[in-house]
């Protein structure tokens, strides 16, 4: 790589270069070497890094109107709604948001997941996407309870108590988490620091994320290791930087209709309702973007155990490099791994679709089959599978298929043979 | 092979790693405990209240430490119905004889033991409460029998401090 033999143009740049290398470090990002291949499933990283930023702007200045307290939350928020100045835009771009958010991560984790993206040598960059993935959920949970609705409310009980299953010392660690003997307004202040904290903390971690990305670079959609500059690659700007730009407009289209369109779809009515700790809705759910958690919670009838699946099933993505014993990256080239890989993500829609449902019935039995299956598809298949599978070749570099017109191998050459 | 002499610098080392240690530890803590309940809090332990207006087969809700309290004065049928369950039926077993002194009152939080909803009153398979979230049934004496949740709801502290007023706490 020729970042080290930078040298900027100008005397006053080469003067402070030498002082502090961020000019270095801006040459590295525009010249960084980007396979060429790279579809749009590649442009999430970008979209989200827009979202995390949406989110701290937006959040920055409700913080401004919104007072955190028990007695004033709600109206807060209404008054935010009715009085500030574009209020209502900025409450409803922020609320919107956080789904946006987790549309965008939940496409970028199951890309990586079907070009196997957290493969060695990229088992840190994966991780650091889990832990971000953690942290995004807990703001998540946070800023939701702040209006002080009754779904905030319920939503903050019945989580919270979560903890309660922990043998022992769980009513004692309940207790400390809402600072008094129920969800009231100690829990609402403590929320609402850290739910100004964790984005910044989420921000810290996405550094360490791209850092960690820069050392091996970009996997693609071939998931082949390639040379770095050579003619598998071209330079992050402008073609990357393009590209990430036009799929940032599509997706803002979807934004932009959220927010100015159905600005409450997503949201449930109830939490348009003050908090009362007497009266409980009838159907609590969580946002739709955990149903698939909440799902696994409600199928297991054991209180703890049901707690410890909730936690497994996100943790256990954390040690998939391991789980997946395939040397091949790429679904593209594993003819039974792709057939597992959509049967899973039909399998968290509908854990996703029974988390939203009452958990009783044919509802309850379809949650425990999908939660057995999600362990199963980690646990077993995909262990199994790096040994049982017959995989397609590979090609040995990007150039191959493409020249040959088919990302499959296999295929390229039989079409080349029919052409002769 | 060398012999290791313990030297002044190991010395200072350990010394000011250990001091180092147990001083942050002392930081440390305030900063966890702040996050309990504050005296002010505690101070609102004990609510009375008046219960003359009730009737049997209702159910008075107050608020207590920011959860509600469930006081039910109980019909015959209901005290019979709670008296009558064998032990061996029962997911968390408790005599009803010792979640209500007084068979004609019952004192619990109403808070189901699951997840901390507030149960329905008179519904359920067994004329009790029942959970809504996570669909938990308890009997006329406040105690699970069917659903998620662990155990029977709690009985907290409370007096008759005379015939018509309950202190709890």
């Amino acid at each position: 790589m020729s970042d080290h033999d930078y040298k900027p143009k100008s005397k006053v740049g080469q003067w402070f270069n030498d002082r502090l290398p961020l000019l270095t470090l801006a040459n590295h990002l525009t010249d960084y070497p980007t396979p060429k291949n790279l579809n749009y499933w590649w442009t999430f990283g970008g979209i989200l890094t827009f979202c995390l930023i949406t989110q701290i702007v937006t959040g920055l200045t409700l913080a401004m109107h919104y007072i955190a307290h028990a007695d004033m939350a709600f109206e807060s928020v209404e008054h935010i709604m009715r009085d500030v100045n574009y209020g209502w835009l900025i409450r409803y771009i922020h609320a919107n948001g956080a789904s946006m958010f987790f549309l965008a991560v939940y496409i970028h984790i199951f890309r990586s997941l079907f070009y196997g993206s957290y493969k060695s040598p990229r088992e840190i960059i994966w991780i650091l996407g889990i832990i971000i993935y953690l942290l995004m959920m807990a703001a998540a949970f946070m800023g939701y309870v702040l209006p002080w609705g009754q779904m905030s409310f319920w939503g903050a009980t019945v989580i919270t108590n979560l903890f309660s299953a922990i043998p022992l010392v769980g009513e004692g660690i309940v207790t400390w988490l809402w600072g008094g003997y129920s969800v009231d307004n100690p829990t609402l202040t403590r929320f609402f620091t850290l739910h100004y904290l964790i984005p910044f903390l989420i921000l810290g971690l996405v550094v360490l994320h791209i850092w960690a990305l820069h050392v091996p670079g970009n996997n693609n959609p071939v998931g082949i290791d390639i040379k770095k500059p050579s003619k598998d690659t071209v330079p992050f700007h402008p073609y990357i930087v393009i590209k990430d730009g036009f799929a940032l407009l599509m997706f803002m289209i979807v934004f932009a209709f959220f927010v100015f369109y159905a600005p409450n779809i997503l949201g449930h009515a109830d939490n348009y309702i003050e908090a009362n700790p007497m009266v409980t809705p009838a159907h609590i759910v969580p946002e739709w973007y955990l149903l698939p958690f909440y799902a696994i919670l409600r199928s297991v009838p054991d209180k703890l155990l049901g707690v410890v699946a909730m936690l497994s099933a996100i943790l256990i993505l954390a040690v998939l490099p391991w789980l997946d014993t395939s040397k091949i990256r790429s679904a593209v080239f594993r003819p039974l791994y792709k057939q597992f890989y959509w049967i899973l993500v039909a399998d968290v829609l509908i854990l996703g679709y029974v988390g939203a449902m009452p958990a009783e019935g044919l509802y309850l039995l379809i949650a425990r089959v999908a939660t057995a299956y999600y362990f199963l598809h980690f646990l077993v298949i995909l262990p199994v599978l790096g040994f049982k599978e017959k995989t397609l070749p590979v090609p040995l570099s990007i150039t191959e298929p493409v020249l040959g017109g088919s990302p499959n191998l296999a295929t390229a050459r039989n079409k080349e043979s029919k052409i002769e | 092979m060398s012999e290791k002499k313990t030297k002044r610098r190991d010395f200072l080392f350990t010394a000011t790693t250990a001091v180092g240690a147990v001083g942050a530890a002392a930081v440390v803590w305030p900063m966890i405990d702040q996050m309990n309940p504050d005296a002010s809090v505690k101070a609102l332990a004990s609510t009375e209240v008046d219960v003359s207006s009730l009737t049997p087969g209702n159910t008075l809700t107050v608020l207590w430490r920011g959860k509600p309290v469930f006081i039910r004065r109980r019909t015959q049928e209901e005290i019979d119905e709670a008296r009558s369950v064998k032990m061996e039926d029962l997911i968390h077993p408790e005599k009803d004889e010792d979640r209500a002194k007084n068979p004609e009152w019952l004192v619990m939080l109403g808070v189901c033991t699951h997840l901390g909803c507030v149960p329905l009153n008179d519904k359920g398979d067994y004329n009790g409460w029942f959970c809504p979230c996570h669909g938990s049934h308890y009997d006329t004496s406040g105690r699970i029998r069917k659903g998620p949740a662990p155990w029977n709801m709690e009985v907290p502290k409370y007096e008759f401090v005379n015939a018509n007023t309950i202190k709890i706490g």
